[in-house]
């Protein structure tokens, strides 16, 4: 937690819900007890019963076509982890091995009968249980009440609808049993299978859309909630922030220019700026190196830039050159505003740094003055660019920097 | 004396520029959104709008849309603290005669005002820097190329816009008359008023600079 000095609340504290003991828990997998994640123990819980039966029904759906791996699979996939502290505690690896030589036993007893073929039927009736049954325990207490009265609502409704899926399903599942006796014919029990699917399909359908509408819904509700409170969060640190400061400084209108104007630009980069690295272009590099000096010295810099390109080694000794001509017209030359031109062509890159200040006269600064002909015009020759300065006392400066594109 | 109606949201902000601005310049009335600028407009009839980009209702190019579709000649500069490039090429080609940023100077927008009541063009530093780079970063075929681009000189004359020189300073430096600066600027608004590049629109959305 960082010092806060603002009288406000803070925003993320705000954004919190109380927690309330459900009546109905989710399905989280518990670390203690668990066998291999916690599946079984955490819908065990759920149902209250005893793990150990839910267990034995893993194992069994398993050997049925493997159905329960993919359940137990499923619900792994979808479930989460119960909160805990400390080191997770150990398995239990002789229960392990037991339910392990269990379902092997079963799958070789099924395979001598043959009685573990369900057919297309049970895969189907799985596949779509194992669906619900996940939607079903994701959901939050109040939310499952409202599909439970939905489906109701849907099937009264529908009256001629859930009749005819009826009908369908009845006929599927005589024809199916009626075919069951005779092996051989393998195209009607399909066709049969299909009806049933059918006729559950068309029971469940408008129920299944509403739940996933429903589903979409709450996911865009949740995003959107998490803009606000991420937005309540940003202005809270940073123009709230400032406010208070700049009402703390109100007799020093150096700092509260300064404090002003480091917000405005924090501000506009946080709703203008395509979130981009900051040092890997010659503009924003340009508009990185002004922050500071604006920062330092408190004269506003106004920046135009014109195309941009990758930094390299002579852009970036330009950089340095372009920092000392800023940082001499915010010192030296009481000017209200300095203006810098970026502009990027094909072969080179200009910057015009320039003020409507003092000026002052290029034969009387002495040799040894660091600041124009060592920084500035000196660097930019050494990297082979060029530089000009245009001045005269009364009439403002302006420092031209010249460097050429490195093709690459 | 310019007769000008202040068009903004904020209140604060219209007795503030009412306050800074020059003698020659008179107030006749203020409007805080779309609905009541419009009808201030036709009642008032001021030389020159100074617009707010950002007001409820549809901002300054909804006021510009129904002003100027009705055919008035009245004349219009775009006041903004946005500086968001599909902002300013936005008012400029619904047909603002100019772009300035809210933290101009009085002085400043005393004479911008009376510049675009003259008829010619306002650019700030910004705005030049816009058109320069929506005009150049293009090499795809022009339908109209008197339109879609901009001579050497007018490219001068934006350049010295971009480093911060005022008209009469750029005259200076291009050893021509204020006039003439002042007829290629008109001349730069105009084709990004009517240029048919798409690219130009597309630039400016795709650019979310400041």
């Amino acid at each position: 937690m960082h010092f806060c000095p603002c009288t406000c609340d803070d925003a993320r504290e705000m954004s919190e819900t109380p927690t309330i003991p459900e009546a109905y828990p989710r399905l989280v997998r518990p670390l203690r007890g668990r066998l291999v994640a916690g599946v079984a123990q955490g819908a065990a819980a759920q149902l209250r019963l005893d793990p150990v039966v839910l267990r034995l029904a893993f194992v069994l759906l398993t050997v049925l076509d493997g159905l329960g791996l993919l359940a137990y699979a499923a619900l792994w996939l979808f479930t989460s982890n119960e909160q805990s502290e400390g080191e997770p505690p150990g398995r239990d690896w002789g229960q392990i091995a037991a339910y392990a030589v269990l379902g092997m036993a079963l799958t070789a007893f099924g395979w001598l009968t043959g009685a573990s073929t369900g057919g297309i039927g049970t895969w189907s009736i799985a596949l779509g249980g194992i669906g619900t049954l996940i939607l079903w325990q994701q959901a939050e207490p109040d939310r499952r009440q409202r599909w439970m009265t939905g489906a109701v609502r849907q099937v009264r409704r529908s009256w001629v609808r859930a009749g005819i899926g009826l009908l369908l399903i009845v006929t599927g599942a005589t024809g199916f049993l009626a075919s069951q006796g005779q092996l051989n014919q393998v195209p009607p029990q399909l066709l049969f299978t299909g009806v049933v699917a059918g006729g559950m399909v068309l029971i469940a359908a408008p129920w299944l859309a509403a739940l996933w509408k429903e589903l979409q819904k709450e996911r865009r509700e949740r995003i959107r909630q998490e803009e606000r409170a991420e937005m309540a969060a940003h202005v809270h640190d940073s123009v709230l922030h400032t406010l208070t400061l700049i009402q703390r400084n109100a007799n020093d209108p150096f700092e509260v220019t300064r404090l002003a104007r480091s917000q405005e630009r924090e501000l506009r980069n946080w709703l203008y700026q395509p979130k981009a690295d900051a040092d890997a272009t010659m503009a924003a590099a340009v508009r990185r190196v002004a922050a500071e000096i604006e920062d330092e010295h408190g004269v506003p810099i106004e920046i135009v830039c014109v195309g941009d390109c990758d930094l390299h080694d002579g852009l970036r000794a330009m950089l340095q050159a372009v920092r000392q001509a800023m940082v001499n017209a915010a010192k030296y030359a009481e000017a209200p505003v300095i203006s810098v031109y970026t502009e990027v062509e094909p072969e080179e890159v200009t910057v015009f740094v320039r003020d409507r200040g003092k000026g002052f006269n290029m034969d009387e600064v002495p040799d040894d003055r660091m600041g124009i002909r060592q920084s500035i015009i000196g660097r930019m020759e050494r990297h082979g660019g060029s530089a000009r300065v245009k001045t005269e006392p009364g009439e403002g400066t302006e420092v031209m920097l010249t460097m050429k594109r490195e093709q690459s | 004396m310019v007769k000008v109606l202040i068009v903004d949201d904020h209140r604060l902000f219209r007795s503030g520029v009412r306050a800074e601005l020059g003698p020659q310049i008179e107030v006749v009335g203020e409007a805080e959104d779309v609905e009541s600028a419009v009808t201030a407009i036709e009642s008032l009839k001021p030389d020159v709008v100074l617009l707010d980009v950002h007001m409820p209702g549809g901002g300054g190019q909804e006021v510009l849309r129904r002003v100027l579709g009705s055919g008035s000649a009245v004349r219009f500069l775009a006041l903004s603290v946005s500086d968001a490039a599909e902002d300013v090429i936005g008012v400029i080609r619904g047909g603002a005669r100019g772009y300035v940023t809210k933290t101009i100077s009085g002085r400043e927008l005393t004479d911008a005002i009376v510049r675009v009541s003259d008829g010619d063009a306002v650019f700030s530093p910004r705005l030049a820097g816009f058109v320069l780079d929506a005009f150049a970063s293009t090499e795809a075929p022009s339908i109209d190329p008197e339109l879609d681009s901009l001579t050497t000189r007018e490219r001068e004359v934006l350049r010295l816009i971009a480093r911060g020189y005022a008209y009469k300073e750029i005259a200076k430096e291009l050893f021509i008359s204020v006039k003439t600066v002042e007829t290629h600027v008109s001349s730069v608004l105009r084709k990004l008023q009517l240029s048919n590049r798409h690219e130009l629109s597309r630039w400016a959305t795709a650019r979310r600079l400041v």
